[in-house]
């Protein structure tokens, strides 16, 4: 049980732009009276405080909503994308899943693809060129049929739904000693695999988002599953199956695995 | 001056068709040429980004986030609406309308409102065609569910992500645009200043976070969908990085400020608690479909677990007061009436700061799975939050700072005072008046975002297309606000260098003042205002600004990352703001919606209108004290014409 008052060791990754070398600063003496209702972030937030007020520099870190669904925050807790709970992003996080006394490290996502803007703060403009690549319908906006004359069923649209939950964070790749994509990537390929209003575009999406996943440094899939683990939206492995037949399907239906040669 | 909202002639129902057919169009192989900078992607901003790039103009679209998909749209939970009657429960446009407007305690403009019901399902096709996971029933058909202020149930949703699923639908959409090569993005830029040229909006000023470098971007249009600025009361349901700075960056070059008071303090949050809590958390309006709102009938209850006390002595006090709509009260009175119960004493939880929204009663008659598959994601990031279990306690509650209605003046065409420059989606004030419904926020953003500003803007181009030149980056108008940008980024510098020069008791963290900004705001431009204190809310204002100057430090590296840095500069805005919100509470001297001023009020304690009197847009512009602070405002008026509705006194029993 926590009690009202906790201090910790924080050792936090230090890095003053993406092309500095970092390190771990240890911080023995900050993260003092600490109460177990703040949040993990708040946490930071008040040892900022009292890093400015004695003239140091504050811990770089970025967060948004600091309700679990924009996806800004992400930091590396003790080794875990988004630190120790399940299914909880890292401004979900309160101080009470911690012991008094305990030694916290901080480091930002580690991934090629993932270059560091400063200390725990990093860059995914990649996962925005994978969703360039196909993570959408291609409809104009205009006048369109009734939205009832396309029945889904509640078995389908619960299912799409699933996938769509993603928030983007990134703690998929950051737990993958690969620093694989493929849950994000294929969250987004199965939302639109499933749905009727996906179908014309299905070959076409899938091999361009897997290429421009390759494109963007990210490693390949190799089983392992802790991205999962790691993911705030729980987002299922049966994801990344699901993109696999996607991609083994359209590279045999379209003649090539390769966007620009395959006929989509 | 009376400010012409420009509003087509006609009946209610054909303005929008007439003002459509008599818009000026851009030809195909002219759109290309022409630059359309959108700033914020949210609803609003990637909606617009999207369709004006698919009619092909060359557009550059910037947000403060690392992703555009960050904007904080994402973060709305409940639903969106619109007029399908797919319930067959009496719905018609004009029924949506209706509520819209009596919700807003008519102080919004009645052809604007009206447009917003006509386009409302056509955002909601739009949305299927993209692939939006729509809640559906097992016909598979759209699914419904109620929310406040209506007696039909028209709001769609996406479990308890809807602004999640509709940003992406948006987002994918513009992400398909960047592929194409319309529109570029420009991602974590914050805006810092808009450049007007011969009284023209023709680009703006904006800092990469990343590297502090300042740059500027020419247009030939530019469209604000920025959001709103309730993160002024540092403690709100809205993100960390929200924020008012680019509208009023705007204002400060001549845009009026449209009704700044006017604020919703939405009813069901999470309550505060402790000191150093950054945000508060939403519980979404759906939750009163099926959770009940109560506090013990007895005082000397409050502190008891609430499984001990019985059904007879609790105080559902919304169905016993509003039984004509019951737990689904408008916001305005669903928070004032929290805050009523808490005031009197009768608050639960550990801090005696909230009210029971209750479940108990749905579980046992609808079942767990039901309530499970309806908002299972809200109630576990209630548990997340407070360590409670929501199906087995109820959930604890109190009103938080969740949207404005306020914003940048707009005409029918949502175009500011200053031609060139459109504003759309929260960040403009026109569709709500003084209370916005559930799930209308979402409605307006896309409402604004696909289908008005593209017409709407065509229409400036074609029209001014002669007065609108080649413009360069490198013409004085740039010159001169990058150099106010610079000037202002110095100034935190320079401040901070000073103060820390001073003993350490006379020094403040940017924090340190955002949160008395906040404290400041809420008591005196909270759930209820009254004159003396807004009198001397303005003072306080001025006297925490020059505090803020005069002993705030902060990290100096301009040229990094810096998170204090930003607020900084967005918390020198909001003590400006601040001091004009308060003002304006001041002069309308009447209660409309939620600006709820306790001299005017029924024997009933509802809000009391003067409509002889304030039945009017207050449009505010700003005067310069020549030093960059404000030092005054002129009033501007927009008088409300309701040809076709009757004004009445809003009663929900």
């Amino acid at each position: 049980m926590a009690s009202d008052s906790m201090d910790f060791h924080l050792k936090v990754w230090r890095q003053d732009d993406r092309e500095s070398d970092g390190e771990l600063v240890d911080y023995p003496n900050v993260a003092h009276d600490i109460s177990p209702h703040l949040s993990f972030l708040e946490m930071l937030d008040l040892v900022n405080e009292r890093l400015i007020e004695r003239g140091d520099r504050p811990i770089a870190f970025d967060s948004d909503c600091r309700e679990g669904i924009c996806g800004t925050c992400g930091i590396v807790v003790n080794g875990q994308p988004h630190g120790p709970k399940r299914k909880t992003a890292a401004c979900q996080l309160h101080m009470r899943a911690f012991d008094d006394g305990d030694t916290i490290y901080l480091e930002p996502w580690r991934a090629d693809a993932f270059p560091v803007v400063r200390d725990l703060v990093v860059d995914r403009s990649s996962f925005d060129e994978i969703m360039q690549a196909g993570g959408y319908v291609s409809v104009q906006t205009g006048p369109k049929p009734d939205g009832n004359s396309i029945k889904i069923g509640k078995d389908v649209s619960d299912q799409a739904f699933d996938s769509a939950t993603c928030i983007g964070c990134g703690a998929c790749v950051a737990a993958c000693p690969n620093a694989s994509a493929s849950l994000f990537t294929g969250a987004k390929v199965s939302q639109y695999a499933v749905l009727p209003q996906g179908q014309p575009e299905r070959e076409r999406r899938v091999l361009r988002m897997v290429h421009e996943m390759e494109d963007q440094g990210f490693g390949n899939c190799s089983n392992i599953g802790e991205c999962q683990a790691a993911c705030p939206k729980d987002i299922d492995l049966d994801n990344i199956a699901r993109m696999r037949r996607e991609y083994v399907r359209a590279a045999a239906k379209k003649g090539s695995p390769n966007p620009d040669e395959a006929e989509v | 001056m009376t400010l012409d909202p420009n509003v087509p002639e006609g009946p209610l129902h054909e303005k929008w068709d007439r003002r459509k057919e008599n818009y000026s169009l851009v030809a195909p192989n002219n759109k290309p040429n022409k630059d359309v900078i959108v700033v914020g992607t949210g609803l609003a901003g990637a909606s617009s980004a999207a369709s004006l790039g698919e009619m092909g103009y060359n557009v550059k679209t910037f947000c403060i986030s690392d992703s555009p998909r960050r904007a904080h749209s994402i973060a709305a939970q409940g639903g969106i609406n619109a007029t399908k009657n797919y319930p067959n429960d009496g719905d018609s446009i004009w029924r949506l309308f209706y509520d819209t407007i009596k919700g807003g305690d008519y102080r919004s403009r009645e052809s604007n409102t009206y447009r917003l019901a006509q386009n409302s399902s056509n955002i909601i096709d739009q949305a299927v065609a993209q692939g939006v996971p729509f809640a559906r029933e097992y016909g598979g058909e759209l699914a419904n569910r109620s929310f406040g202020g209506a007696q039909v149930s028209r709001t769609f949703y996406a479990r308890g992500q809807t602004g999640q699923q509709l940003l992406l639908g948006a987002y994918g959409s513009m992400m398909r645009q960047v592929d194409a090569g319309t529109v570029s993005m420009f991602p974590h830029r914050e805006m810092l200043d808009l450049v007007v040229k011969d009284g023209r909006a023709r680009g703006i000023i904006t800092r990469n976070l990343y590297n502090g470098e300042v740059e500027r971007h020419t247009a030939d249009a530019v469209v604000l969908c920025t959001g709103g600025y309730g993160r002024i009361y540092y403690l709100s349901t809205n993100a960390f990085n929200s924020n008012g700075t680019a509208a009023w960056r705007c204002h400060k070059r001549g845009a009026f400020m449209a009704n700044p008071c006017y604020v919703q303090i939405h009813p069901t949050c999470i309550p505060q608690s402790g000191e150093y809590q950054s945000k508060l958390t939403l519980m979404s309006e759906s939750l009163r479909n099926d959770g009940r709102v109560w506090v013990p009938d007895d005082k000397d209850d409050c502190d008891k677990p609430p499984s001990q006390i019985p059904e007879s002595d609790r105080d559902y006090y919304l169905e016993r007061k509003y039984p004509a709509f019951g737990n689904l009260v408008p916001r305005d009175v669903a928070s004032r009436n929290a805050k009523l119960m808490v005031d009197e004493g009768y608050g639960v939880g550990p801090n005696q700061n909230a009210v029971y929204l209750d479940f108990q009663t749905a579980i046992e008659q609808k079942g767990r799975d039901y309530i499970e598959d309806k908002y299972g994601n809200l109630f576990e990031m209630y548990e997340k939050i407070t360590g409670e279990d929501p199906y087995e306690v109820p959930m604890r509650i109190f009103p938080a700072v969740h949207y404005v209605m306020g914003g940048l003046w707009v005409d029918y065409d949502l175009m500011s005072n200053v031609p060139g420059l459109f504003v759309a989606g929260e960040a403009n004030f026109s569709d709500h008046g003084a209370n916005r419904l559930g799930a209308s926020a979402l409605m307006q953003g896309l409402s604004d975002g696909y289908f008005i500003i593209p017409h709407s803007l065509s229409n400036y181009l074609a029209e001014n297309r002669h007065d609108l030149d080649d413009i360069s980056g490198d013409e004085s108008a740039f010159d001169e606000a990058e150099d106010e940008v610079r000037t202002n980024i110095q100034k935190l510098v320079d401040a901070s260098d000073r103060n820390r020069e001073k003993p350490s008791d006379q020094q403040s963290t940017v924090m340190d003042i955002y949160k008395r900004l906040g404290r400041l705001t809420w008591d005196n431009v909270g759930i209820e205002r009254e004159e003396e204190s807004l009198r001397s809310a303005v003072d306080q204002m001025r006297e925490l600004r020059h505090e803020f100057w005069n002993s705030v430090v902060l990290p100096t590296d301009t040229d990094k990352f810096n998170k204090n840095l930003e607020v900084a500069g967005r918390v020198a805005d909001f003590l400006e703001l601040g001091e004009l919100m308060a003002k304006d509470a001041l002069h309308r001297d009447e209660s409309a919606g939620c600006h709820f001023r306790v001299e005017h009020q029924t024997d009933e304690g509802e809000a009391l209108r003067n409509d002889e009197d304030y039945s009017y847009v207050a449009a505010w512009e700003y005067q310069d004290d020549g030093d960059g602070q404000p030092e005054g405002w002129n009033l501007h008026q927009e008088d409300l014409e309701f040809e076709f509705v009757e004004l009445k006194t809003r009663s929900y029993k």
